[in-house]
């Protein structure tokens, strides 16, 4: 590449200074986009967190809709028409006590979708509060409030829920408590962190020498700080409940009858499933995209909006 | 082992035992206070009841009934199961169950942990490329899709349309019989320990401390194995506890698709017949294996690396 | 000067990139020679491809990263017969490069030592590591000439050290421990990427001067990468200047100190932090460093020069010689005889008579 100097033509105007021509003080630099704006663009070039969305959206669009469309209930029985494999009459198929499989299989979503968001609705309602006591707390009260904690901790989520549904009747509100005592935990760490972190800022020891309620201080100055820990949180808590509820409605501890679920539908299913296996994998090829679909969502919303989360 | 690991220990067992107490406590609680008569015959009358409520010690205040439950306890008995088989000492059949899950679980995660390891390192090492989306999506796939899920399509798949295993299982060929439900655990295991892996494996290989082991003019072989691996592994070792969660849960579902005479599906079973003592002994067996397991987790987390000093720093 | 041996020869290096944002070129055309014994520091921004360069010298560039052209040529003499060996380390294969040339002949000390030593190794293990794999050293044998490094680099109670994990260690003892590794094959070549910018100020020094006397005693070349002109002052015998992957001005250190003729080394040179002068028109680059992923027009450094030419934009400046030496060289349209004279800055001229007159009196 070298270049001979002695066989460059030059113009005029070559070795005059560029001067005032250019500003030189002026930073050329791309403008920084406001955090959100990055956070959407980060997530929407994850093409899997992306499909996650749309998959969420169609599922939860049918669990509302299909039901109302259809001229079929969940709990019709026909039994001139039982176990009909799918057809363009029946979509899905009839179950053995011949109920539309497809209006039963959207029906079972929604109450799943419904308990998973009530479960975590709550869990974050309780998590919040016990982290925000624990840590505003502090000293006696946080180590007794720890050591609670630790101690539920420590039971298999597995046997909590087996014994919960044991001592209480099975019902939507019990599946519900259930599921809510298990997961708070994780929730609660977050916001005590962030209370114990935000306490010692000088700006609340001054409120709080000026007599201010520092509490509701810090639980305004908290928020801001965690909300996008807890939308993560929530985000991959759903499919977890989802799953518990399935499970518990497969081990039998489910809903009563003729209610559906996704669970209950693949434990109905189960009765008959060398026979007639659409009725068990329909609901459970369902319920596994559902779950998939929350957790390629939630990776792509930590990834979007925590980026010392991120994965390399 | 230095000092303050061996008091670091010892204030852990201390710990699990006290939980495990509190537990065993709550347990006896839920189960006293199930509604209704823990016999479950129909046809008994009221003075025929109390008298094998007497025999079985039922009559006397909860305390006593503790006090003698947690005695007999200590000495390995867990008293008789009531209802489902008639007066069988429930720790012969804890036992025989446990020992079938456990087997079913541990090699779940010997071969997941071994398939999950190689496939995460398989990823990293092929960053970014058509191999590695491959991987991430099958991992991504296990993670999210439950195991009795795929319970189901193994059994569909090999059972019902291949022929090749048998439906159930059956206690004459406990090999062949555990074949589809140690696959089913697996799928969970091998997907979470690949995803783990393949991000810690990268970001240890992006590590200053990798340049500089590559500036030593190491072959690529000992820098993967000697230097990437150890590092990127330790960290695997703290999702063994939720792994061992999703195994839990994912023995009871499963078994019951297998019909594997597993612990899972002797407390669903005692569940739905309300033998109590069965249910006790399977709920507090199942809490114990958990907090032992998280115990070793955490002490072996110690050893294994040596930037982390037991007792030192706890909070 | 006759006898000087050349150990490194690089010509026309180009280096680039691929990045999810295009191709960058991180490496234009670079230059540079380096002699047995000597010292050549190589200055500039970060991302100014310092470290690039010297990455393709060990042939450690990341997975997504070519050299498009150009060659590296590396002198040694065969262990036995004493005759002297040239290779171009850009043909060698990998395994070559691996085997023969990385850890063995050029060794490298990096920038932070609290995260460039495996953390779960001893540090014996880690110092004795490439003499057992280069040189099929028995452990006793590596064990002791590993405690031994350990005394020359200055750590005390050596073989206690040996048993340790790198946690245990302060930096500057660690960036010992580096060195130590560094030293442990007997290379020819040192490169030292910013070796002491992690470190306490303190500590620094002692570093410097650690590898200075290494370097006295065991004849070994070393490359500096560093943005900090004052280590520059301290080590080199020879000086790159670095901008946007070329070099834009190479001299002798009072060369490139006492006489600097590109507006950059202008900029760098009066940036310098100094507690004497409380100029308040201390001359400063303003901008960033160019996007390299795009194609550039001209002189790279034109759209951050107060100086610039008209020419400047249209066409990048060729190396010039300065009159009256030889070894100093700067690619700028300033140096061209048709252009204005431009002289430095006048805070920045009297900062370097004071300068020579402070290294008068240290001698």
């Amino acid at each position: 590449m070298e270049v001979n100097v002695k066989d460059i033509e030059f113009l005029p105007d070559d070795f005059e200074f560029v001067g005032d021509k250019q500003d030189i003080s002026i930073d050329v630099v791309a403008p920084a986009k406001p955090a959100w704006k990055e956070a959407i663009d980060i997530f929407m070039k994850n093409k899997g967190a992306v499909i996650g969305l749309i998959m969420i959206a169609i599922i939860v669009l049918l669990a509302i809709f299909a039901p109302m469309l259809s001229s079929y209930k969940y709990d019709d029985l026909n039994t001139a028409l039982q176990s009909i494999s799918p057809n363009m009459e029946h979509w899905f198929g009839t179950d053995t006590l011949g109920r539309d499989l497809w209006v039963r299989l959207w029906t079972g979503a929604r109450i799943s979708l419904f308990v998973a968001v009530c479960a975590v609705f709550i869990d974050v309602i309780v998590g919040t509060t016990y982290g925000m006591i624990s840590g505003y707390f502090g000293g006696m009260v946080d180590s007794v409030m720890q050591r609670i904690q630790e101690i539920i901790n420590s039971i298999p989520t597995l046997v909590v829920l087996t014994l919960l549904l044991m001592v209480m009747k099975s019902s939507l509100t019990t599946i519900v408590f259930a599921l809510s005592l298990t997961e708070w935990i994780g929730m609660s760490r977050i916001v005590r962190a962030q209370v114990l972190k935000v306490k010692e800022e000088e700006f609340v020891l001054a409120s709080r020498t000026l007599g201010a309620k520092s509490f509701f201080i810090i639980f305004k100055e908290i928020l801001p700080n965690i909300y996008s820990q807890m939308i993560i949180m929530i985000m991959m808590s759903i499919p977890n409940a989802i799953f518990y509820e399935a499970y518990l409605s497969f081990v039998g501890l489910g809903l009563p009858a003729p209610n559906a679920s996704l669970g209950t539908l693949i434990n109905d299913g189960f009765e008959s499933f060398l026979v007639y296996p659409y009725m068990m994998l329909i609901p459970a090829v369902v319920l596994s995209i559902l779950m998939l679909s929350f957790n390629l969502f939630g990776d792509g919303l930590r990834d979007a909006l925590d980026p010392t989360m991120k994965e390399m | 082992m230095s000092k303050s690991t061996l008091k670091y220990i010892g204030k852990r067992l201390l710990i699990s035992l006290v939980t495990l107490f509190v537990i065993l406590v709550v347990l006896f609680l839920i189960v006293k206070l199930l509604p209704g008569s823990p016999i479950n015959n129909e046809r008994l009358s009221d003075a025929q009841r109390a008298a094998i409520e007497a025999k079985y010690g039922l009559d006397q205040p909860i305390l006593t009934q503790f006090v003698t439950y947690v005695k007999n306890m200590l000495t390995g008995d867990f008293g008789v199961s009531y209802n489902m088989y008639k007066d069988m000492p429930v720790s012969s059949l804890v036992g025989s169950a446990a020992k079938i899950s456990f087997l079913y679980g541990l090699s779940a995660v010997v071969i997941g942990g071994l398939l999950g390891t190689l496939l995460g390192i398989f990823a990293a090492l092929h960053k970014n490329t058509i191999w590695d989306t491959l991987a991430t999506v099958i991992s991504v796939i296990g993670v999210s899709v439950p195991s009795f899920v795929f319970a189901m399509m193994i059994l569909i798949l090999f059972a019902s349309w291949l022929h090749i295993l048998p439906t159930q299982y059956s206690s004459f060929s406990p090999i062949v019989s555990s074949i589809m439900p140690v696959m089913a655990l697996s799928v969970g295991v091998i997907a979470n320990v690949a995803r783990f892996t393949r991000t810690e494996m990268v970001s240890v290989m992006n590590s200053e401390y990798m340049t500089l082991a590559e500036a030593k003019g190491l072959d690529s072989k000992t820098l993967i194995f000697k230097h990437a691996l150890r590092n990127a592994l330790i960290p695997v070792v703290t999702i063994l506890g939720p792994i061992l969660v999703n195994l839990m849960t994912g023995t009871m579902v499963v078994e019951k698709i297998c019909g594997v005479p597993g612990l899972g599906k002797l407390l669903i079973n005692s569940i739905l017949s309300n033998d109590v003592n069965i249910i006790l002994a399977c709920s507090f067996l199942y809490a114990a294996m958990y907090i032992v397991m998280m115990l070793i987790i955490d002490v072996s987390y110690g050893i294994i690396d040596p930037r982390i000093r037991l007792g030192k720093e706890d909070s | 000067m006759a006898e000087r041996e050349r150990v490194l020869k690089i010509r026309d290096l180009s280096i680039s990139f691929k990045t999810g944002n295009g191709k960058v070129n991180a490496i234009r055309g670079v230059n540079f020679d380096l002699y047995k014994g000597e010292t050549v520091a190589i200055v500039g921004e970060s991302g100014s491809g310092k470290s690039v360069t010297t990455k393709a010298i060990m042939g450690i560039l990341a997975n997504n990263g070519t050299i498009d052209s150009g060659s590296i040529e590396y002198t040694w003499h065969d262990e036995n017969t004493g005759e002297a060996i040239t290779k171009d380390i850009v043909q060698l294969s990998k395994k070559e490069m691996q085997k023969e040339i990385r850890g063995r002949k050029i060794a490298m000390v990096f920038q932070d030592p609290m995260t460039s030593l495996n953390p779960t190794m001893t540090i014996g293990k880690q110092v004795m590591e490439p003499m057992m794999f280069h040189y099929g050293k028995s452990k006793q044998e590596a064990y002791q000439r590993a405690v031994e490094l350990l005394k020359e680099v200055g750590i005390t109670d050596a073989e206690k050290r040996m048993k340790n994990y790198p946690h245990q260690l302060s930096g500057g003892m660690r960036q010992r421990i580096v060195i130590a590794i560094a030293l442990s094959c007997d290379p020819y070549v040192l490169i030292c990427d910013e070796p002491t910018t992690a470190l306490d100020v303190t500590i620094q020094a002692k570093i410097l001067e650690l590898i200075q006397d290494i370097q006295k005693k065991k004849d070994l070349s070393v490359i500096y990468i560093t943005h900090d002109l004052g280590v520059v002052a301290k080590v080199a015998d020879f000086v790159n200047v670095m901008y946007a992957g070329k070099i834009v001005e190479t001299g002798t250190i009072n060369e490139i100190f006492y006489d600097p003729k590109h507006p950059y080394t202008w900029g760098l040179l009066s940036s310098m932090p100094d507690l004497d002068t409380n100029d308040d028109e201390l001359y400063t680059i303003p901008g960033t460093p160019p996007n390299l992923t795009q194609e550039i027009k001209g002189d790279a450094f034109a759209p951050r020069n107060q100086y610039a030419l008209n020419i400047d934009l249209r066409l990048d400046p060729p190396m010039f010689d300065v009159p009256g030496s030889d070894t100093h060289k700067v690619a700028s349209w300033l140096m061209h005889e048709k252009a204005p004279k431009v002289e430095m800055p006048e805070s920045l001229k009297r900062r370097i008579e004071k300068m020579k007159e402070e290294g008068l009196k240290n001698g």
